[in-house]
């Protein structure tokens, strides 16, 4: 390092322009928009070019007593819920019965991860079919036990279940590849050791191969619940945010203002709101992996 | 979870992947069957939306619209016949294709540059360019989407490919994953070079970025796959039709196409199989990639 400090002007020089070509996107498309964001939460600026004018925290002020907003944070928070605990769970589950050493590795990783190359468009066609109350899949297979027809999508109750279904249909794959990696990394001499001890298969996983996976499950976890908090696609395009605004998240509530309702401004302030929402969800969940991990 | 320094020895293909797995699989007990069984009625479970989207594409409109699920006309390829004719899905594929490749690249490029910088390099400033592009991380792209359309307002390039492109690019999770792997890289491959008096981008090019080829090509893959499926701002920057990718044309059309669920399906066939197809070629990569990484999105 005080060999490189010798030449520090060219360095510095060098370090910019390697860095120039990110750092300018960087500033257009990530700073720009975070700044302006910021100004636009304050004014009662609107779509089409109308308003403009400096309110103060006005927006702000609306949006927490707006109840379509916290419908829609309790709509995506919920979801969360809803489709964190078997993302991991189930992805799990999968991971630890295909790493049995099982023949056929190739086609159970292929059955569970393809689903994830698919576009949340192609997701969303196939499913609103599979659920369809007349001609669905799931309809069908419910008639051959004689059970009435359920509109899944529909029913307020089961629209949001219906929708978490397809979300970990679609998306296990990731977490179960990671699973399945961290898996193949446990030493294989610790299970000699265990079956030396006499420990059986229950007794070996409870011991072993659980806790070796803490590192991987804090992981998961992590990404999955930022994830999911960030739902959009699926939900919109499945459900429109229907039956009455039940499965409206918060990225379709700011889209709509914004995008709907021509209001920037109010947008603006929403999607602020909903970024300390999430940053108060990655402090807590930081809080406690570091206290895991202490 | 895997560290980069691992990725050389975590095994990617079916065979090595089966070889370091605990050894008690060799025979199969009554568990051993148990577990298959189980694996095999789940894997069908994952499965079968795809058989059934494929049955559905390949029935005639009357067909489709029956419940039955054989269909009472035969098989036929008449919905994929008129998805292609009719439909605007290959300049749609020409465009998910040509902007994902493009933003692939861009990405990638611009973020090994920087992600060497602040690897290799100590200059003024370098530490807080780092922490800015890091703390990034945490923006989630979804609640910018007002403000960035704004600016694409001002810079005139709604409706347009760069317009599409260029927001896509800054993705600063790539630079940590990439600085994470040149961090790794022994240092005294690059010095002999540098003592020879080779330029840092010298250096760059033909040592270091041959050296990060499997990085690259993990990296690559899944920033070609996000851009390819993303579906929010094509949504909301492109009206024009000549100018969406496959998911933003596939859901204009959904509701235009109405109850023709066979060309719907074929549709969502047409739009999906790319990817198959590049994951089947290159499954071995991807899923190192993975495994090797560790980051995602939805």
């Amino acid at each position: 390092m005080k060999a490189l400090r010798s030449n520090k002007p060219r360095e510095n020089l060098t370090g910019w322009a390697f860095i120039a070509p990110l750092g300018i996107l960087f500033i257009l498309f990530m700073l720009v928009p975070i700044l302006w964001g910021i100004y636009l939460s304050f004014t009662n600026q609107s779509l089409t070019g109308a308003g403009g004018d400096l309110i103060g925290f006005d927006n702000y002020a609306e949006a927490l007593a707006d109840p379509d907003m916290w419908r829609s944070m309790l709509n995506t928070v919920w979801f969360t819920v809803l489709s964190t605990i078997p993302l991991v769970v189930v992805a799990l589950a999968l991971a630890l019965l295909v790493n049995t050493g099982l023949p056929g590795q190739w086609l159970w990783r292929l059955s569970f991860f393809m689903p994830y190359l698919l576009a949340s468009t192609v997701v969303s066609l196939i499913w609103v079919w599979l659920y369809n109350p007349q001609l669905g899949l799931f309809n069908a297979i419910l008639g051959w036990f004689g059970i009435d027809p359920v509109t899944w999508l529909q029913d307020p109750d089961l629209a949001m279940l219906s929708v978490v279904v397809t979300t970990v249909w679609w998306t296990i794959g990731f977490n179960f590849l990671l699973y399945l990696a961290a898996l193949q990394n446990i030493p294989e001499t610790q299970y000699e050791a265990a079956s030396i001890d006499g420990a059986g298969r229950w007794r070996t996983l409870a011991s072993i191969t659980i806790p070796q996976l803490g590192p991987t499950t804090i992981m998961v976890v992590v990404l999955q619940l930022l994830a999911s908090l960030k739902v959009f696609d699926q939900i919109y395009q499945m459900t429109g945010g229907g039956p009455a605004g039940t499965t409206r998240s918060a990225i379709q509530y700011i889209f709509e203002t914004g995008f709907t309702g021509f209001r920037f401004g109010y947008s603006s302030a929403i999607s602020y709101i909903f970024f300390v929402l999430i940053i108060i969800v990655s402090v807590i969940q930081f809080r406690i992996t570091a206290r895991r991990s202490a | 979870m895997s560290t980069l320094t691992e990725q050389h020895t975590v095994p990617a293909g079916g065979r090595s992947a089966a070889s370091i797995a605990p050894a008690r699989k060799k025979k199969l007990g009554p568990a051993g069957i148990a577990a298959l069984v189980v694996l095999i009625v789940l894997a069908v479970a994952w499965l079968l939306p795809f058989f059934w989207a494929i049955v559905t594409s390949l029935k005639s409109e009357t067909d489709a619209a029956s419940a039955a699920l054989w269909p009472a006309q035969g098989f036929t390829f008449d919905a994929y016949a008129k998805v292609l004719a009719e439909g605007n899905v290959p300049i749609w594929a020409w465009n998910s294709l040509f902007t994902a490749a493009l933003i692939t690249l861009i990405t990638v490029l611009t973020s090994a540059l920087a992600a060497y910088a602040f690897s290799r390099m100590r200059f003024r400033g370098q530490k807080w360019a780092y922490i800015v592009v890091i703390a990034a991380i945490a923006v989630p792209p979804q609640v910018l989407i007002v403000p960035l359309f704004y600016e694409m307002l001002a810079m005139d390039l709604v409706d347009t490919y760069w317009g599409l492109i260029l927001p896509q690019v800054v993705q600063p999770i790539i630079v940590l994953i990439l600085k994470q792997f040149f961090d790794q890289i022994p240092i005294e491959l690059e010095d002999a070079a540098r003592v020879d008096g080779a330029s840092r981008l010298r250096v760059f090019t033909s040592i270091v970025m041959p050296l990060s080829r499997p990085i690259l090509a993990a990296v690559s893959i899944f920033v070609f796959v996000w851009a390819w499926n993303n579906f929010l701002w094509p949504f909301i920057i492109i009206n024009d039709p000549q100018l969406m990718t496959l998911p933003v044309g596939l859901q204009t059309v959904k509701s235009a196409y109405g109850i023709q669920y066979a060309q719907n399906m074929a549709m969502a066939i047409l739009a999906a199989l790319p990817l198959i197809i590049v994951f089947l070629f290159f499954q071995r990569q991807i899923i190192k990639g993975i495994s090797t990484t560790g980051f995602g999105g939805q």
